[in-house]
């Protein structure tokens, strides 16, 4: 790759709209590939690290057990019973969790955003985003069930001021309690990823703004609301996806018992298996991907209309 | 435009206080940010309290002495090295040349090294158990190659805002006028300058392996994570007492690059890196 960088470096400036001059068609598509070369070893290794296996998934969702041929009774037995249920638990889980931390992560993010003073606080904020945002998982599976667990220190000071959560249809390992914990990690998440965002609000904007006489309320209601939207959305349907895919925290605190997808796609691998239904889990794996996959075109469009104004 | 039409017109004397004020609000600590702060900190540090008391001192004392500690957590480090080599040696090379010869690239390589962050792990090592020959699939180490994949998403983003934070172009330029070689400029030119970066892609790298569960306990393989988890049936304290553990040992080492961070932009002048973004500096340079 070195060699190749060499080849053009003494001071040309890469400038890829140069070469697409009409008589040089061929050349600059020689320019172009050997250009792309650099990308090469990358693009191999998330070809057959990340799209080799969803293919493969992909394929096994159609392929009866034991290398047998085509067939549609694993997707039939995906998107029906139990599996169906699953599905439509991790859908709505996964719209909470990702809504209400949106809407929190935004909150806290402009807090530590516009607190211009406080450099400290702004270190320490995104640090600790950083690390909150990691850390998903079986640590924070323990941490909740010794604060809210039904015999939690949390559970116990509620119950103390009489408002025993456990009274009141609260339970840690039912869906209530996996969406208190999964924004432990979403939040942070969301003020990772809005930050950026933020950071493109031009302090002008705010000025005209406020020059033209907009109280507060307008300058969010016209300006600063509709510049933030599409990434806000953006973001909301990241942490969706983020949500969908998590797996260790629910299997670590519920031991299973909640029917979520990726619970159940795991289950399939650990060897819980009617015989005849080897590939239901692959077929539950296209499923979730497919679902991810439409969020994500959303959110591609989306960052298309963010970036006009944020470059 | 709507703004203009609708906004009331001031009378002539409440203008500039209503300005002053706009931009009063944005410096000052007003009360809805302390409420909203104050609320942020109470939920985190809770569940964090109340594992410290549930967990007892006793524990932390203890947990290093309990069998399969050790060799789980050998595993786990020695997977966090190989991954962080394989990610540093695959994204730096990749992200520097996007950088200089195919920008129109950073927006692409944006959304593909995104993609980790929602595809499913539980999914991927369906897959990946499918497709990985034999003699990988026999190994531990399989779930490294796995890892680096899970990684890309904080790596790549590091070291992009490490490349953004300085004029790499001008730098390699420079460098390269003044007969410097390709592999010399990358080493002495660009590297150091991207110190930082690398440090926090090592680091977000190491923590995401030494937390990750789903692939390893669904590998059958006994890391770290998966040793706590099994653990718990023995004793609960001392599992929820290395989860804590695990949780500081990697917030101490993001606080000291952040802080690494602030003094290297100090020194040389360029925008600051915090793991994922850079501060903005006004250079009147479009990328």
């Amino acid at each position: 790759m070195d060699e190749l960088v060499a080849a053009e470096a003494p001071g040309i400036p890469p400038d890829p709209g140069a070469a697409a001059t009409p008589a040089g068609g061929a050349v600059s598509l020689a320019r172009g590939l050997r250009r792309a070369a650099g990308v090469v070893p990358f693009g191999v290794y998330m070809a057959l690290g990340l799209i080799a296996p969803l293919i493969a998934v992909a394929i096994g969702a159609f392929q009866a057990p034991n290398g047998g041929g085509f067939t549609l009774s694993n997707v039939k037995t995906a998107t029906h019973g139990v599996y169906l249920h699953g599905f439509s638990q991790s859908i709505q889980l996964s719209i909470i969790a990702a809504v209400l931390p949106g809407i929190f992560g935004l909150l806290i993010a402009y807090a530590i955003w516009s607190a211009k003073r406080g450099a400290v606080l702004r270190r320490v904020a995104i640090t600790a985003s950083g690390v909150f945002a990691n850390f998903g998982g079986v640590p924070l599976a323990f941490l909740f069930i010794a604060t809210l667990g039904s015999s939690g220190l949390a559970t116990r000071w509620l119950a103390d001021i009489g408002f025993d959560p456990y009274q009141h249809g609260f339970s840690l390992y039912s869906l209530s309690g996996v969406i208190v914990v999964y924004m432990y990690f979403q939040i942070p998440l969301m003020v990772l990823v809005i930050l950026p965002a933020l950071e493109g609000l031009r302090p002008a904007w705010r000025e005209a703004a406020a020059n033209m006489g907009a109280r507060t309320w307008q300058y969010w209601r016209y300006v600063g609301g509709p510049v933030l939207m599409p990434s806000f959305l953006g973001c909301v349907l990241l942490l969706f996806g983020s949500s969908l895919s998590a797996y260790a925290t629910a299997e670590a605190m519920t031991s299973g018992t909640i029917p979520l997808t990726s619970i159940q796609i795991g289950s399939f691998l650990n060897g819980n298996v009617l015989p005849g239904q080897e590939n239901v889990g692959k077929a539950l794996g296209l499923g979730l991907v497919i679902i991810i996959a439409v969020a994500m075109g959303i959110y591609v469009i989306l960052q298309r209309r963010a970036a006009r104004w944020l470059q | 435009m709507a703004a203009i039409d609708q906004a009331p017109a001031p009378p002539a004397a409440g203008r500039p206080s209503r300005a002053r004020r706009a931009a009063g609000q944005r410096d000052g600590f007003t009360p809805w940010r302390w409420l909203i702060l104050i609320v942020a900190g109470v939920y985190f540090l809770i569940p964090l309290y109340a594992a410290v008391r549930f967990a007892g001192w006793g524990s932390f004392r203890s947990v290093i002495h309990q069998s399969g500690f050790a060799s789980s957590l050998g595993l786990s480090v020695r997977l966090a090295a190989i991954t962080t080599v394989i990610t540093l040696a695959l994204m730096l090379p990749t992200a520097v040349y996007v950088h200089l010869r195919l920008p129109r690239l950073r927006r692409l390589l944006e959304g593909i090294t995104i993609l980790p962050i929602v595809i499913p792990p539980v999914v991927l090592i369906v897959g990946l158990l499918q497709v990985a020959p034999g003699f990988l699939k026999s190994t531990p180490y399989l779930l490294a190659l796995a890892y680096v994949v899970l990684a890309m998403p904080f790596a790549y983003r590091s070291i992009d805002a490490g490349l953004r934070a300085f004029d790499l172009k001008t730098l390699v330029e420079a460098s390269n006028s003044l007969g410097a070689g390709w592999p010399s400029t990358l080493w002495r030119v660009v590297l150091p300058n991207l110190t930082t970066a690398v440090l926090s892609a090592t680091v977000l790298t190491v923590a995401l392996v030494l937390g990750e569960y789903t692939m390893a306990s669904l590998d059958l393989y006994q890391t770290f994570p998966v040793w706590i988890v099994v653990f718990d049936q023995t004793s609960g304290p001392i599992s929820v007492a290395a989860s804590l553990l695990a949780l500081f040992v990697t917030w101490l080492f993001l606080l000291a690059i952040t802080m690494l961070g602030g003094r290297q932009a100090r020194r040389t002048g360029g925008g600051e890196v915090a793991l994922f973004s850079v501060a903005r500096r006004d250079t009147g340079r479009t990328s």
